[in-house]
């Protein structure tokens, strides 16, 4: 089989039983890598001689008998939001172009040690903002199912490598949905675990108290395997849930035989959802009828607050978290104004910088979150949008009483065309409308494929747990893909 | 509540960004077309609801009190736009 | 009250000043506040720093456990309210001392409410009284900004290895009515804090700072109008604070009389004291009012402090300087000032009067012995207690001697000298050493009579009617037997005199 067709779980035992090296592993996806990468522009950093050496090495180790991680060996790639010590983190930014991290973040830290290649660092919106890495100084990443689409954002990258098979795992960052819709688009498998469960530190802050680091890859049981790696409690983040990891890919077989699904009726019944996208949904419910699930509908009746909250929240934390990029002590510093006599050098160097260093969704998130904080807004503004938040999380927390786990749209469309909505602000925000809810609540929440358009392009369908309930999240949507006979199935590009 | 051109400059201001006038038009539009939208938020009905600012309830996270190894100065300046092996330098600070 | 003439009005001083005082306290834990770099002072520049302190993107604060303790601690024992619910705010602007572009400090819910501290002046100079507190609360420092020119290039330097260090805020309410009670309640505040053990209160080295609030109330017309708000900063010194309060003071009764521009009218100024001009200047008013906006700090999650902590912590508290100096007056029968004194010096020195006295030395003397003698050497040699190495037994052994008039006071300086000289030498021992021995009081009466036969000029000035007189025979009669004691030498005289013996 070719290690492309093949799941990470799947290249994991043939490099347990010794039928292939990680070095053959990683050479099969660098090479895959050099030949189509310049048609997809997922990856934007990548250092061939780096990666084969960690294979080798990880080889080396298995060789003299070491105990290792399952996925020892098993390469992967990299949203290039997470701080690495031997490849630049970009933060897809000018602010950070060549940025060299002098530490490792927990995740990076916790995979170099389970024996993990890099494949590379994968594009992003920059800062982690946006919907479609349209915002990437590096330019935009295709979807591999059309490439005249966008792979959806922010860690399109990372979800756009997996579909194409150029990389059996890929981590990514969820803060309103950027996990889940490039997945939905790409046709992969991606989570975004309960908030806490993964460490932060490392992580670039988008904003603090909704980011959070997830898997990406084409099975459930792919992504278990990673979360074995990277979940579970750390020190050096003070949100980091104060807990050992339970055993998620252990415990993916322990499926309940009944579980009750509900489907938010503010959701299926929007407007703005596309009728094949509704069709795929109500299929993949049926699938999980079969599978023992007892759909009814229930209500979260703030749904329509969600997406305003997010975009109050999210731009007054990332206004204060990227204050840090001023030019005073690393990363991008602009050149002084040609014989400028200022008053303030410092506060124009302060004013230059920071206007050439960001792109202008970041500019506008930072504009938008300052002015929501600033004296005279912040009750109308930001205190209430906690509010609103807690509200939210409330219709969640009386919907679990009823149900166990949520089903319904990941997106409400497909994967729109590449500069689409770039003019648009407020058209790409309205994309976020089904993912923000789990990010505000701090959820687990799932996406996987469930379906294809007419034309082909991916569909994909959320699953929404209790806060904590990740275990049972992920063993009904390996239970799903295990009901439909899902295989890692990369977009055929030539 | 509307976003005036006023707002927005005095907003780049605090947040040490250079607009150009056409920018400062651009930029005004979009912000207004945006804090319109999330204005909706004014419509619910949040009386006597706490502010929720984690997403998950912890509190007492503390550290011991030891010391543990950081950086080098090599390390800590090595990103640095200007420095001069010692410190880190930055135009003038005055007033 | 009834305005007098115009004229009487400006020839009296009929204002007063009003203090409120911001100090800014410099925990002594042993790592920062939200990481775990050292906070030693005096290292290489940017040589206590890591990702945390430095800003570094992905980087993340965890707090620091015992500068909780350390703020709980001084709260306490300022009378202060502990907040059960306490958590950290972003305070954010752009400065290059400040990596992240906002400080980690709190806002609305500080962990210290409210409390007092009382003050007096042991001269006299005010009356007793109590200063409120408005808060304390934790806020990390930022680091060190030096100008530096180079090449006609005004650059700042940045030092980051005091950026993290936990800093505990506190605020007075504006209770203080002279630069001498200014002074007094700072003197008062850092003893406590010494006391605590929670700072080194060390203004040279930046570990207390303080800025002071200061304006007038003055009566108007049977009212009383306050004149706007000066806070005044860099102050390195106590006395500075004292300087500045009194300048200032004046300066806005002068601006007063010039202007009558009242608060309210005028925005608060800021003004950097300059020591050696002995004047406030005005700073350059910032370009925008600042608006920090403030707003829960997403990456720290709040503490929750319930009953049983604050009682743990309160029956921990050690010994305050307030109640020992009440208990060494009451305990050991000390004069305020006395006891003030010894107090003031410190733990150590309190410790070292009571064991002296445990060891029998009497407490008047054993006071006046630390006050005059000990502490006067130490001071001229820089040494520490231990490092003088004059244990309480010895200092007790010598005061009990001289109590019992085996030695007189002025041969017992002498008996120190050679004890200190001679570490395990006892006051017995030196005693014998230098053939000190009381003089019986028949030798006595031979040596007085003779003194008088040698003086008869003395024996004329004192019938005279000048009794100091006899204090002239005091270095004869140590010649002739350096065991005399000069009080018993000048006692006899006049007796011998008085009764007509001579």
């Amino acid at each position: 089989m070719e290690l492309h067709l093949a799941s990470a779980a799947e290249i994991s035992r043939q490099l347990v039983t010794k039928q292939i090296s990680a070095k053959e592993v990683v050479h099969h996806f660098l090479s895959r890598i050099s030949r189509l990468d310049a048609g997809l522009n997922a990856f934007v950093h990548i250092d061939t001689e780096l990666s084969l050496h960690q294979a080798e090495q990880i080889d080396n180790r298995r060789a003299s008998g070491d105990a290792l991680n399952p996925l020892a060996g098993v390469p992967i790639a990299i949203k290039d939001l997470l701080c690495t010590t031997d490849m630049p983190t970009t933060c897809g930014s000018r602010f950070c172009a060549g940025y060299m991290s002098p530490y490792d973040g927990t995740v990076i830290a916790r995979m170099r040690a389970a024996g993990m290649p890099w494949l590379g660092k994968t594009n992003l919106d920059e800062f982690a903002m946006g919907g479609s890495t349209e915002t990437s100084i590096f330019g935009a990443t295709r979807n591999p199912w059309d490439v005249g689409r966008t792979s959806g954002g922010s860690s399109g990258g990372s979800a756009a490598c997996v579909a194409a098979g150029l990389a059996p795992l890929a981590i990514g960052t969820d803060t309103g949905g950027s996990i889940r819709q490039p997945a939905a688009f790409c046709g992969v498998s991606g989570f975004k675990p309960t908030y806490g469960s993964v460490s932060r530190y490392g992580v670039v802050a988008y904003a603090s108290s909704l980011d959070q680091v997830g898997p990406m890859a084409h099975t459930v049981e792919d992504l278990a395997l990673a979360m074995d790696v990277i979940s579970g409690h750390d020190p050096l983040d003070s949100t980091s849930l104060p807990r050992v990891a339970p055993g998620y890919a252990a415990g993916l077989s322990q499926t309940p035989l009944r579980f009750r699904v509900g489907v938010v009726r503010e959701q299926i019944e929007s407007e703005g959802l596309n009728p094949e996208v509704r069709a795929a949904i109500v299929n993949a419910l049926s699938v999980l009828k079969d599978c023992g699930g007892e759909v009814r509908e229930i209500s979260l009746p703030h749904s329509k607050s969600w997406v305003p909250a997010y975009y109050v929240i999210a731009p007054c934390e990332a206004s204060s978290n990227l204050s840090r990029f001023d030019g005073a002590h690393f990363g991008f510093r602009a050149a002084s104004g040609d014989g400028e006599k200022s008053s303030s050098p410092l506060v124009d160097m302060y004013s230059r910088t920071r206007s050439q260093g960001f792109g202008a969704e970041v500019k506008r998130r930072i504009m938008l979150g300052t002015y929501a904080l600033s004296a005279g807004y912040y009750d109308a503004y930001y205190l209430k949008a906690l509010q609103v938040r807690r509200l939210i999380r409330h219709d969640f927390d009386l919907a679990f009483q009823d149900v166990d786990l949520l089903v319904g749209p990941v997106t409400p469309n497909v994967a729109f065309r590449l500069g689409e909505k770039v003019d648009d602000p407020l058209q790409m925000y309205l994309e976020d409308l089904y993912t923000v809810g789990a990010n505000l609540a701090g959820l687990p929440a799932l996406a996987i494929p469930c379906g294809r358009s007419q034309a082909g392009l991916p569909i994909g369908v959320q699953l929404q747990g209790k806060p904590l309930d990740d275990a049972f999240v992920l063993q009904i949507g390996h239970r799903y893909q295990q009901a439909i006979g899902w295989r890692p199935s990369p977009a055929p590009l030539s | 509540m509307s976003i005036s051109q006023a707002d927005v400059q005095r907003i780049a201001q605090l947040a040490r960004l250079q607009l150009s006038e056409a920018e400062l038009v651009a930029y005004s539009v979009q912000l207004r077309a945006i804090v319109s939208f999330v204005d909706q938020l004014q419509a619910v009905d949040t009386v006597g609801v706490e502010p929720m600012v984690h997403a998950i309830e912890l509190s007492n996270v503390l550290a011991a009190d030891e010391v543990r190894a950081g950086l080098s100065r090599g390390q800590a300046l090595a990103n640095s736009p200007d420095h001069d092996a010692e410190c880190f330098r930055v135009p003038a600070v005055l007033g | 009250m009834e305005a007098e003439s115009g004229t009487a009005l400006m020839n009296s001083i009929p204002y007063s000043v009003v203090i409120g005082l911001e100090v800014h306290v410099q925990l002594k834990t042993k790592s920062k506040l939200f990481c775990r770099c050292s906070t030693e002072f005096g290292r290489p520049p940017n040589t206590q720093v890591c990702p945390v302190c430095l800003g570094l993107p992905g980087a993340l604060p965890v707090l620091n456990k015992r500068a909780i303790e350390y703020a709980i601690r001084t709260g306490l024992s300022l009378n202060s309210q502990i907040a059960s619910f306490t958590k950290w705010d972003r305070k954010n602007y752009f400065y290059p001392d400040l990596p992240k572009g906002y400080q980690t400090s709190q806002f609305d819910l500080p962990i210290c409410s409210r409390g007092f501290l009382d003050i007096s002046d042991s001269k006299g100079a005010f009356e007793p009284k109590r200063i409120r507190f408005v808060r304390a609360h934790l806020e990390e420092d930022a680091g060190k900004s030096m100008h530096d020119e180079k090449a006609g290039k005004a650059d700042s330097r940045i030092d980051l290895n005091r950026a993290g260090t936990p800093l505990l805020e506190i605020v007075t309410e504006p209770d203080l009515r002279s630069p001498q009670e200014a002074r007094a309640f700072l003197t008062e505040l850092r003893l406590l804090l010494l006391y605590l053990d929670v700072s080194d209160c060390n203004m040279q080295e930046g570990s207390l700072r303080c800025d002071a609030n200061v304006n007038l109330h003055i009566p108007v017309e049977g009212k009383v109008v306050a004149t706007p708000i000066t806070e005044i900063k860099n102050l390195n010194s106590f006395r500075a604070v004292e300087r500045a309060v009194a300048y200032e003071s004046t300066r806005q009764w002068d601006q007063w009389k010039i202007d009558a521009v009242a608060l309210g009218q005028r925005p608060k100024q800021t003004r950097g004291w300059d020591d050696v001009q002995g004047v406030t200047i005005l700073q350059r008013e910032k370009e925008e009012s600042s608006d920090y906006r403030y707003f829960p700090c997403p990456d720290l999650v709040p503490v929750i402090l319930n009953q049983s902590d604050l009682t743990d912590a309160q029956a921990s508290l050690c010994e305050l300087p307030a109640a020992i100096r009440s208990r060494l007056v009451q305990q050991y029968e000390l004069k305020d000032y006395d006891s003030d004194v010894i107090v003031s010096q410190g733990k150590a020195i309190v410790d070292y009067f009571e064991q002296a006295v445990a060891s029998g030395g009497p407490a008047k003397r054993v006071s006046s012995w630390i006050q005059q003698d000990i502490l006067r050497l130490l001071n001229e040699r820089q040494q520490s207690l231990s490092e003088l190495g004059f244990s309480a037994e010895r200092l007790a052994d010598l005061t009990k001697a001289i109590e019992a008039g085996v030695v007189d006071t002025s041969r017992g300086k002498e008996v120190f000298a050679k004890m200190l000289d001679q570490p395990n030498l006892s006051a017995q021992a030196a005693i014998e050493a230098l053939g000190i021995k009381s003089v019986g009081e028949d030798e006595l009466m031979v040596l007085c009579r003779q003194l008088l036969t040698d003086n008869s000029k003395v024996i004329a000035e004192y019938r005279g009617g000048n009794p100091k007189a006899l204090a002239t025979l005091i270095g004869q009669a140590k010649k002739k037997n350096p065991n005399a004691d000069p009080r018993k030498v000048q006692e006899i005289c006049k007796q011998l005199i008085d009764s007509g013996a001579v």
